[in-house]
């Protein structure tokens, strides 16, 4: 029998990510359960993911963009859209099949940002999660400055962000999102995929919750 | 580039154009197949539900492909746009060796004797071309036996007195019934109901070399890893290759069916898997591209005697597009019913495809195949918040407790929902692409607000504590099930070719696939589109005289 790995292992790499970043990365909770991985397995490939640049988005796109997609698909008791690596999953298939919406994210994440400040005179991935909910809220009803919003429009923004965030929760981690299937397995779904009726005798990670 | 002269050339490889294929080249022709697609495998794709058909988010698995294809939408205020393969408007049925029935749920429905004779058993309906088929349910019966024999269906009708009259018993014991099926089942007969098992194009057991069934969750949307589910593909066309006289040329374009100044097809002109420009010769020609291309393809062949398009000199050519008004409802269970036994639909009702008291038809009702996580998205009840925690909540907690009872309601057609050739787009090849237009009959909402109040009421009586119903507003119909842009009929000023599928007034043209269909039935039609091809094909064989078609 393998036994599991329980010492934490080094970043790979400087820079990567440090031991505290991890740590704290940790204790926000919801950590151990990407269950079927040791906490160090877990540590490692957060760390990576951390270290990840993007192929279209700055960092302070990919920083907004991180919570509003957090707040449609939240962290509770399982795992929520950046554990998921839902950030990765818009990021990679802009590059790709979804090449079309570049310019709605790039126009509209601006738009949003310049909403918040105006409203909240706080960015937006700074408010409380409640006051962000809020926020989210009134752009998906479309009421926001107007002067701010153009093509897109604040709803069709949102509809756009919704619909890749739960590609990218719920759809094959291939793609880059749905991190150890935790969009299957929080829904109780035995995951991966197998070919074959009898899912207990194949001993794959056990459902979420 | 011009080839060596053949039999026959079919343009698309789906339910209609496999069948033909095995039929003629079984029957010593020589024929060629031209498929814009390639051969579907499980292995590119998986079980990846952003690249199913269902919710082909990052583009269609089973084809066409969103760079050389599109169309064009013509909205309600007469605006148009274009549209792409992997978009819901395009109406895509799929372009891969099979067609559809390499990825679909594989119903396996004969249509009853009743829907090929809507309107003698309706009369007229305002503002339709409602007409009854030029055959009956009687003329198919033998080509619905063939077809089930030979592509393989499970099924047993013991406890369905609607379908009709069959000489022999299905080749494979039925589906057994599911967690939800058992459920739906003891509360709909305690109803007066008569819920019976959905037969089905999938191997129950064993069958023609090919292995029973694994019941994968995802399969409708997928292509079978063991080639359980059974398509034109992995049956009939196997056995047309075997002959050594068919050959399936893939990536293969169709642009033009050549009609010579005679009125006689003399072969095809289409682009292969280079874009080159080739020119296929043929005794015969058979569109079997669906009810959306074939349209489009007799429409862009324009010659001296047909200068609107092959078979289109009474201008039916496209119209009266039919696809099926889904409806049905949900309902939430104390009880997780949810059983990991792939696909998941297993049970049906044709207790409301006809009868009902003021409504012109009716439709089918069956559980429904497993959704997957993303498609369970859209499974909420009206109002309830699309995000945040209660999105969350609602998929970890009620997934495996929502039961959905849904069917197709048979639409009536209408002369305005059409295919036509769009004057300006072209796809990559420079061919013009198809302009979808219309919208479906009011008949079609009432019949849906009717058969969705029934699925609620057995939601309801099961103990659901909570029940919504869904049908969807006036919209161009078409989608998967689209048919009968080319109907069959006895007068060739009211339709685009005989009972036999043959063009009106070009003798060696046929259609075979759901373009013939003059109503849809309120059923997945495929089964029928196959017993349409064996019945076209019945008709080709027994006109061939050696070296021409009589």
């Amino acid at each position: 029998m393998v036994r599991p790995n329980t010492e934490a292992a080094p970043p790979s790499e400087p820079g990567a990510v440090t031991r505290r970043t991890a740590l704290k990365l940790a204790a926000v909770g919801g950590f151990g359960l990407v269950a079927g991985l040791g906490a160090s397995a877990a540590v490692t490939q957060w760390g990576q993911s951390a270290s990840q640049r993007y192929r279209f988005f700055s960092k302070t796109e990919a920083d907004l963009l991180i919570a509003i997609c957090e707040q449609i698909i939240p962290r509770d008791d399982t795992p929520g859209a950046t554990d998921a690596g839902v950030i990765h999953y818009i990021d990679r298939q802009i590059c790709g099949p979804l090449v079309r919406h570049q310019q709605s994210y790039r126009v509209g994440l601006e738009a949003f940002r310049k909403t918040c400040i105006a409203l909240y005179q706080t960015p937006f991935e700074k408010l409380a999660f409640e006051r962000q909910t809020e926020a989210l809220r009134r752009i998906e009803a479309g009421n926001a400055p107007k002067a701010l919003w153009g093509d897109p429009s604040p709803q069709a923004f949102f509809g756009i962000v919704l619909d890749h965030t739960r590609q990218g929760f719920y759809g094959s981690p291939r793609h880059g999102g749905n991190r150890d299937y935790v969009g299957y397995r929080i829904m109780g779904l035995a995951a991966p995929n197998f070919l074959g009726p009898d899912h207990a005798a194949m001993g794959h990670p056990a459902p979420l919750g | 580039m011009s080839l060596p002269k053949v039999n026959a050339v079919i343009v698309g490889a789906g339910a209609g154009g496999g069948i033909v294929a095995k039929e003629l080249a079984q029957a010593g022709l020589r024929v060629a197949v031209l498929e814009r697609g390639g051969w579907p495998q499980y292995d590119q794709y998986n079980d990846d539900e952003l690249h199913s058909q269902r919710t082909p988010a990052l583009g269609n698995p089973f084809g066409p492909d969103d760079e050389r294809h599109r169309r064009v939408v013509v909205g309600a205020n007469g605006s148009t746009r274009i549209v792409f393969p992997s978009e819901g408007a395009y109406s895509n049925n799929a372009g891969c060796v099979g067609g559809g029935t390499a990825s679909y749920g594989a119903m396996a429905w004969r249509f009853m004797p009743q829907d090929f004779r809507l309107r003698s058993t309706y009369g007229e309906v305002k503002d339709s071309t409602l007409a009854d088929w030029p055959i009956a349910y009687e003329d198919l019966e033998p080509f619905y036996e063939q077809a089930e024999y030979e592509i393989g269906v499970a099924g047993d009708y013991t406890n369905n007195p609607f379908g009709g009259p069959r000489r022999k018993p299905f080749p494979m014991p039925a589906f057994p019934y599911d967690k939800q099926a058992r459920r739906i089942a003891e509360t709909a007969t305690r109803m007066g109901l008569h819920p019976f098992p959905i037969p089905m194009l999938r191997n129950s057991v064993p069958y023609q070399g090919r292995p029973a069934c694994i019941h994968m969750r995802s399969c409708v949307g997928f292509a079978c890893p063991i080639g359980a589910k059974a398509g034109t593909q992995n049956t009939v066309l196997p056995i047309a290759l075997a002959t050594g006289n068919c050959q399936v040329r893939t990536g293969c374009v169709a642009a033009e069916i050549v009609v010579d100044d005679t009125g006689h097809a003399r072969g095809v002109r289409y682009f292969d898997a280079a874009n080159g420009a080739c020119e296929q010769p043929a005794d015969l020609v058979v569109v079997s591209a669906s009810a959306t291309e074939t349209p489009r393809l007799l429409l862009n062949s324009k010659s001296k005697l047909f200068p609107q398009g092959a078979g289109n000199n009474h201008g039916w050519v496209g119209h009266n597009l039919q696809g099926h008004c889904y409806v049905g409802a949900c309902g939430l269970l104390e009880e997780a019913l949810y059983e990991e036994a792939g696909p998941g639909a297993t049970l049906a009702l044709c207790d409301f495809n006809h009868g009902n008291a003021g409504l012109v038809g009716g439709g089918m009702l069956a559980n429904e195949f497993i959704p997957l996580p993303y498609l369970f998205c859209n499974q909420r009840p009206p109002g309830e918040p699309r995000w945040g925690k209660v999105h969350k909540d609602f998929q970890r907690h009620q997934y495996k407790h929502l039961v959905r009872i849904q069917g197709p309601v048979q639409e009536i057609p209408n002369f305005a929902a059409r295919v036509s050739v769009d004057p300006v787009v072209k796809d990559a090849w420079g061919i013009p692409v198809c302009r979808l237009e219309g919208v479906r009959h009011p008949n079609d909402l009432l019949v849906g607000e009717f058969l969705s109040r029934k699925a609620e009421s057995i939601l309801a009586e099961m103990g659901a504590t909570r029940t919504w119903r869904s049908v969807p507003g006036l919209g161009l119909s078409g989608g998967q099930h689209q048919a009968g842009t080319c109907r069959m009929g006895d007068d060739p000023k009211t339709s685009v070719t005989n009972r036999f599928g043959q063009v009106h007034e070009i003798d060696n043209l046929f259609v075979a696939d759901a373009s013939l269909h003059v109503t849809n039935g309120g059923f997945n039609p495929a089964l029928t589109i196959m017993a349409l091809a064996y019945w076209v094909s019945h008709h080709l064989k027994s006109g061939w005289k050696g070296s021409q078609f009589r």
